[in-house]
């Protein structure tokens, strides 16, 4: 009886773990950066090139930063979930425009409609490399001491925004600073 | 002329990098190389960041090159790339409990099946001595049993 117990358990153990193994989403890379000081930067803004931002300006804040792309074909996916979140009270899209020609990001912003309250221009994608940016679009989460509370890879959804943002920043403004 | 072919495609293939970075210190050279090899393009998984035409590649093979320009060691290096992107962008993780499964899962499956082949070969041999005994009891109560046989002949 054992003996044929024994195959089935094994073949049990294995289907769950292959089962478990589907469901995983091997581009979803847990960041070493969550609950950590954002990384600091000073980068030009997008519509206002000779002014900078730096993440010390937004101190006091929750904010959210969206990497984006006018090359990015997912964020165009992302761009009218954007709009809407932006619209909600207490919401701060900051925008990271990644590897991108500001040209073709103005003419995005232009042609799509601004979530954004700035952007700035990464055109080397040094900024990216510092908050380990591998694809786009992603966005992080800040809360008011300029802690990284939230990281999400790949276009937000509508779901993502009703279950898990607009939750997450309602909670953060409720904090201290 | 085939032959030349040949060299000519294996020549090609040693010059394998995608842009090819010069350091006028060997060293940093042997280090670039090292580091490059062991870093994960984090687009194209299962690719190195020597390997990977993706700009993610290289902007990280920019920052391996430029990092060692300014004179700071590989463990700086590495150290870097973990702190923002994880140790899954290292080819080799470091030992961690996190990561105790990956470095010990095959030496324990290796364990399990040295067991199971030992407990079998055991098993095994153990059937055939018991069935060699086996045998032998049965010669011998046969050879018993002619014995008493010829005696009881014999009266």
């Amino acid at each position: 009886m054992v003996k044929f117990l024994i195959p089935l358990v094994l073949f049990i153990i294995m289907a769950i773990f292959l089962a478990m193994g589907l469901h995983l989403n091997p581009s979803e890379i847990p960041s070493p950066l969550l609950n950590k000081q954002a990384p600091a930067f000073t980068a030009p803004k997008l519509l206002a090139p000779t002014e900078t931002l730096s993440p010390t300006n937004l101190k006091g804040k929750v904010w959210l930063f969206n990497v984006w792309a006018s090359w990015c074909v997912s964020c165009r996916a992302e761009h009218s979930v954007l709009n809407h979140l932006a619209q909600q009270p207490n919401i701060m899209l900051v925008g990271l425009n990644y590897k991108d020609n500001p040209d073709d990001a103005r003419g995005w912003l232009t042609a799509l409609g601004n979530p954004y309250a700035v952007s700035i221009t990464d055109q080397e994608g040094r900024v990216g490399l510092d908050w380990g940016v591998y694809g786009v679009p992603e966005t992080f989460v800040i809360d008011k001491k300029g802690v990284i509370r939230h990281k999400h890879t790949g276009p937000v959804t509508v779901q993502d925004v009703e279950h898990v943002l607009q939750p997450l920043v309602a909670q953060l403004q409720a904090e201290a600073e | 002329m085939k032959g030349l072919i040949f060299l000519v495609l294996l020549w090609s293939h040693a010059a394998y990098a995608i842009d090819a970075k010069q350091f006028t210190d060997q060293k940093q050279q042997a280090a670039y190389e090292s580091l490059t090899s062991e870093l994960r393009c984090l687009v194209c998984q299962n690719q190195t960041i020597a390997d990977s035409n993706a700009e993610l590649a290289a902007d990280l093979r920019r920052q391996v090159y430029e990092m060692l320009q300014q004179g700071q060691t590989s463990e700086e290096i590495i150290a870097f790339m973990t702190a923002r992107y994880g140790d899954f962008v290292l080819y080799k993780p470091p030992f961690k409990i996190k990561t105790s499964v990956l470095w010990l899962g095959p030496l324990v499956f290796l364990s399990i099946g040295l067991l199971m082949v030992f407990w079998l070969i055991r098993t095994m041999a153990q059937k055939k001595i018991d069935a060699v005994q086996e045998q032998g009891q049965q010669e011998k109560l046969a050879k018993i049993r002619r014995l008493l046989n010829e005696e009881e002949e014999r009266f």
